[in-house]
């Protein structure tokens, strides 16, 4: 080696020392980027060299192969045996191009994005049906005792829906009917018609506002939880599991939630009506100074039965959509983490959505037929 | 005492671990007690044991995951018990580890998991940090193309080798495998194998893996350890254990799925 250094003149000595490893490469290579010496053969003097690992050595191959492009030739001299097997081992590696991934068109992506869109919005309607089908056949024949029902999974779902749910659900109502009493008492008082604060509270919460609430606190409480449950068995291969034992999933895990939901929600309805009703009663008798007897009287003028059962009236049906998006939300998870929680937050967003939609149809539906 | 074993014992010999009086318990019944572990600079050390032995147990508790109520543990010659968190710390980027599963993050795609200990521990540009995370993947024996794929997309194989590749991204000076090889077919079990090696002898690794493959035990462990009764029972070369009189190490390393591997 020595000798043939001699016999040239073309010939550039590059000391290679110190450490080379991941923790100093960065700070190294652009201090060694421009030693690359055109036409000239360069010789690596290992002699001094330290640690040397997989990022050092590849630091040194980048140096080798841009001498090689700049018609140069490299030479390897003195290194510790270790240090040259790994560089021999790395040498052969990272040297064809990664594909590039392909450019996207902004304009199209725009187009195809939107048609997706679309597309989506059918399938999942399409989803909604075939769900909402199978759970009805299956309920039938349970009901026709052809199919045995899940006592034990629907009344596990019903105490972790509606039981667990209850303590939640009275406190928020309680303070939304405090504050539409507060709030409407400072309006009517300057028309000295307080007292129609009860006509008010009764008739809003009852017919509109407990069902809404109500179903808005279902959807992100156990929407959420349903969609979370089904995503990650989904994940787990444990939907598939099912499937290949004969049994199908929409039994075993739909069925069992959305009936429950579908029971749940109703009473959670009502727990929310009397627990807005009670804040009412209390704004009224210690802020604004309504007596509870007036306070009764007004309210059984005002406020009917069938103000009552409209409001009830709705929620299961909100009950069976918030159920459904969730299920179908949960069978779309795919195989990431990310894919979970993007499909949990599209089940909760998609379930309140619907429900204030479907408020709406109720409401046309009332106003047409004159209740 | 074979020549192999005379080497180790000789002076040269390191301890990359070394664990005194382990014991670790849930609750109730403790399922390592008084156990004591050595890991030699440079060897593959094989860990078997029964079902329930507690062999994922101390791996976990080794690297710290588990929470042992007595015992020490010397990492590279320093007490973890009696060392700044930044030293803990600095002493984390110098083993690796391979999860039974894998533990890819599944919303990274192969060169992103890879990545991550270059780029968060290492002042690199992330050209460099890509560059070093896909040198890893090939050294791995995944092709160019699994670098853009995401975990859901990779077969059980190419899973265990992109983890790899994960674990060794800041050339560890160890790496601890659990069960590399399980649920690989013979002949990807067999490659895995050779890749460990071959990794052994160019990194310069030590390696401590967990495993019940008989085939990997032979081929590449220096060393094999058998936990049992809540402590290594033995430990050895494979010809040794073979003669080793205890009920379990005899039905493991003489059963019929040991029968062909024979030695003089």
């Amino acid at each position: 080696m020595g000798s043939a250094e001699g016999a040239r003149d073309d010939v550039t000595v590059l000391g290679i020392a110190g450490d080379w490893t991941v923790e100093t490469v960065g700070a190294v290579l652009p201090a060694v980027a421009g030693k690359v010496a055109p036409g000239r053969h360069l010789v690596f003097d290992g002699s001094e060299l330290g640690r040397l690992d997989t990022a050092g050595a590849w630091a040194l191959i980048g140096l080798m192969r841009q001498q090689d492009k700049a018609g140069g030739s490299t030479e390897l001299k003195d290194f510790p045996k270790p240090a040259a097997s790994l560089i021999a081992e790395i040498d052969p590696l990272g040297r064809d191009e990664l594909p590039e991934p392909p450019r996207v068109n902004p304009v199209t992506w725009t187009l195809e994005e939107i048609g997706r869109g679309a597309a989506a919005i059918i399938d999942d309607g399409y989803s909604v049906l075939a769900t909402l089908g199978e759970s009805a056949t299956t309920f039938l024949d349970m009901l026709l005792w052809r199919r045995r029902m899940r006592w034990a999974a629907l009344f596990n779902n019903i105490g972790r829906a509606a039981i667990q749910a209850v303590p939640i659900i009275a406190l928020m109502s309680l303070l939304v009917g405090m504050i539409i009493a507060q709030q409407g008492s400072f309006y009517l008082s300057s028309y000295g018609a307080d007292v129609l604060v009860v006509d008010m509270v009764g008739v809003l919460t009852c017919r509109e506002l407990g069902v809404l609430l109500t179903a808005i606190m279902i959807a992100g409480r156990s929407g959420a939880a349903y969609t979370a449950e089904l995503g990650s068995m989904k994940m787990r291969e444990e939907i598939d599991a099912l499937k290949v034992l004969g049994l199908s999933p929409v039994e075993v895990l739909v069925l069992p939630r959305l009936l429950a939901l579908i029971i749940a929600l109703p009473i959670l309805t009502l727990v929310s009506d009397l627990a807005a009703l009670a804040g009412a009663w209390i704004v009224g008798l210690y802020y604004i100074g309504i007596p509870t007897d007036v306070f009764l009287d007004r309210l059984k003028a005002a406020l009917t039965v069938t103000y009552v059962l409209i409001g009830l009236a709705k929620a299961p049906f909100m009950a069976a959509i918030i159920g459904l998006i969730a299920a179908i939300e949960g069978m779309k998870v795919k195989g990431s983490a990310e894919s979970l929680g993007e499909h949990t937050t599209a089940a909760v967003v998609k379930a309140i959505f619907m429900v204030v939609v479907t408020d709406g149809i109720f409401a046309m539906i009332f106003a047409t037929i004159g209740i | 005492m074979t020549d192999e074993t005379a080497r180790q014992d000789g002076r040269e010999r390191e301890a990359v671990i070394a664990a005194r009086g382990l014991v670790v318990g849930f609750s109730g019944e403790p399922i390592l007690e008084g156990l004591d572990i050595d890991v030699w600079r440079g060897e593959i050390l094989g860990v078997v044991g029964g079902s329930g032995t507690g062999k994922s147990v101390l791996l976990r508790t080794l690297i710290g995951l588990t929470a042992r109520s007595a015992g020490t543990i010397e990492v590279f010659g320093r007490d973890f018990d009696r060392i700044s968190g930044e030293e803990r710390q600095h002493i984390g980027r110098r083993w690796g580890v391979l999860f039974q599963q894998g533990a890819l993050f599944s919303s990274l795609t192969v060169l992103q998991n890879v990545a991550v200990p270059l780029r968060e521990h290492m002042r690199l540009s992330d050209d460099l940090a890509d560059q070093l995370a896909r040198l890893k993947i090939e050294m791995a024996g995944l092709p160019a193309d699994a670098c853009g794929k995401y975990p859901a997309e990779l077969s059980g194989g190419m899973i265990k080798r992109a983890a790899l590749a994960r674990a060794l991204a800041l050339d560890p000076d160890i790496v601890f495998l659990d069960e590399p090889t399980a649920g690989l077919d013979p002949i990807g079990a067999a490659e895995f194998d050779q890749l460990i090696l071959r990794l052994r002898d160019t990194l310069g690794l030590t390696v401590f893996m967990v495993t019940h493959d008989l085939d990997s035990l032979v081929t590449i462990t220096d060393r094999i350890a058998v936990l049992g009764n809540r402590r290594v029972l033995v430990d050895g070369t494979f010809a040794e254990l073979k003669t080793f009189d205890h009920p379990w190490v005899r039905a493991y390393f003489n059963g019929p799925r040991a029968e062909h591997f024979t030695f003089g």
